[in-house]
């Protein structure tokens, strides 16, 4: 077996667009909307994402026979937060400033439905290298929609671009304006339901 | 006692779950296409709110705190594995003695109440709360005793509730409008969603 097989590779692709946890599957979004005010927290919420649910896929599907079906819940869980706990404090010891900003919703990423839909739907019932392949797919298809958000919402709300003024100062000086808007939580949900939009208006057979 | 009072009215309105924080979005949009489905939901969250709440606010004071088991030891970065246990462990018992003295509102909630234990809104209760036991207590938000943390847990788990019944009447009313084909369905619920957002946010003038 190929380590790129057609199965695997529909894994590890599917999810970016026709397959997308948040846009088509509707998983994570609570973070998805919380964190992406800019685009660097929501860089760098989408990459430990990915991270975890790659290796809590690959984990999962190692100690997926022996798993007892009555408590598979609980187990998943902790070993998601055993791997939320060392991003966390890899972010906290690395990247200080991006962690205040995400503030809960690191540890939040254990609930985030998308690992555990994952777990459930994948990686019990896979073997190790196709669910890890799973994981970074759905991970990064996370992490593409963030940063869509992330970037409509820094460029109109505060003119930047990861914290690069972006907008020049003569436009200002002609009368361009901050959407103040856009920096709100009111507006990445109608930002999330545009993307929405655009994406089943481009892929005819979602409707 | 005016704290108590403060803290559960700007946690129903101004620190809403869904509109502020958006906790709770998966089973928020997934849920919310009936009335009374939707009510189930939002009493079955705020009960097991009312009792996550408190017991990890016990949990944070007492063991997991600086120098509160061992001098000299910080063990608060065990918080997340503890929090979940625990939430899992009562989201269990709530569902055992749920189906024992009431099967109707079992039979009513029916997955809803086992996947409460993944629901972001009751951990999410838990990290800010951990996170305003450390605000001075001329602050509003701040969570001082326990009776504060249950408050805080009722508060919130009604606002949860407010908010997930007003969409789903929403939804139903909006099956009857015509809505472009792309934007049947998920597009325009985050949309609704977006405006009812807008429309909590001239409560954030609320000052108590």
């Amino acid at each position: 077996m190929s380590l790129l097989s057609k199965a695997n590779r529909e894994a590890l692709v599917g999810p970016l667009n026709l397959n997308n946890p948040v846009v088509v599957q509707v998983l994570g979004i609570c973070s998805a909307l919380a964190v992406t005010a800019q685009l660097e927290p929501a860089i760098v919420m989408g990459l430990s994402v990915t991270i975890i649910t790659a290796f809590s896929n690959l984990i999962i599907s190692l100690i997926r026979n022996s798993i007892p079906n009555r408590i598979r819940i609980i187990v998943q869980l902790v070993v998601v937060a055993a791997l939320v706990t060392i991003v966390s404090q890899v972010l906290k010891a690395f990247a200080y400033d991006v962690s205040v900003q995400l503030s809960v919703y690191v540890g939040l990423i254990i609930t985030n439905c998308i690992l555990m839909g994952r777990l459930e739907a994948f990686a019990m019932m896979n073997k190790p290298w196709p669910s890890f392949l799973d994981g970074i797919g759905n991970g990064i298809g996370y992490a593409i929609i963030l940063v869509i958000v992330g970037f409509v919402r820094e460029l109109l709300g505060s003119g930047s671009l990861l914290g690069f003024q972006v907008i020049p100062e003569w436009c200002y000086e002609h009368g361009y304006m901050n959407n103040g808007m856009m920096t709100m939580p009111a507006m990445s949900l109608i930002i999330v339901g545009c993307v929405i939009w655009a994406h089943r208006a481009y892929n005819k057979e979602l409707q | 006692m005016e704290h108590l009072i403060s803290l559960f009215v700007r946690s129903i309105f101004v620190d809403n779950m869904i509109f502020a924080f958006f906790l709770g979005m998966c089973s928020y949009l997934a849920v919310s296409k009936s009335v009374k489905t939707a009510l189930g939901l939002g009493v079955a969250v705020t009960f097991v709110l009312l009792i996550t709440v408190p017991v990890d606010y016990l949990l944070q004071v007492y063991v997991l705190g600086p120098d509160c088991l061992v001098e000299g030891v910080d063990l608060s970065f065990l918080s997340f594995i503890l929090f979940i246990a625990v939430i899992a462990g009562i989201v269990q018992l709530v569902e055992m003695v749920v189906e024992r003295f009431s099967p109707s509102l079992y039979a009513a909630l029916g997955i809803f109440l086992p996947l409460i234990a993944v629901n972001c809104a009751i951990m999410g209760a838990s990290l800010f709360m951990q996170q305003r036991i450390t605000m001075p207590d001329t602050n509003s938000q701040a969570i001082l005793n326990v009776w504060d943390s249950i408050a805080y847990a009722l508060g919130s788990g009604i606002g949860w509730l407010l908010a997930i019944t007003c969409l789903a009447a929403i939804r139903e009313k909006m099956a009857y409008t015509d809505v472009p084909r792309p934007l049947q369905g998920l597009g325009i619920t985050f949309i609704t969603v977006g405006l009812m957002a807008m429309a909590f946010m001239c409560f954030s003038g609320l000052n108590l």
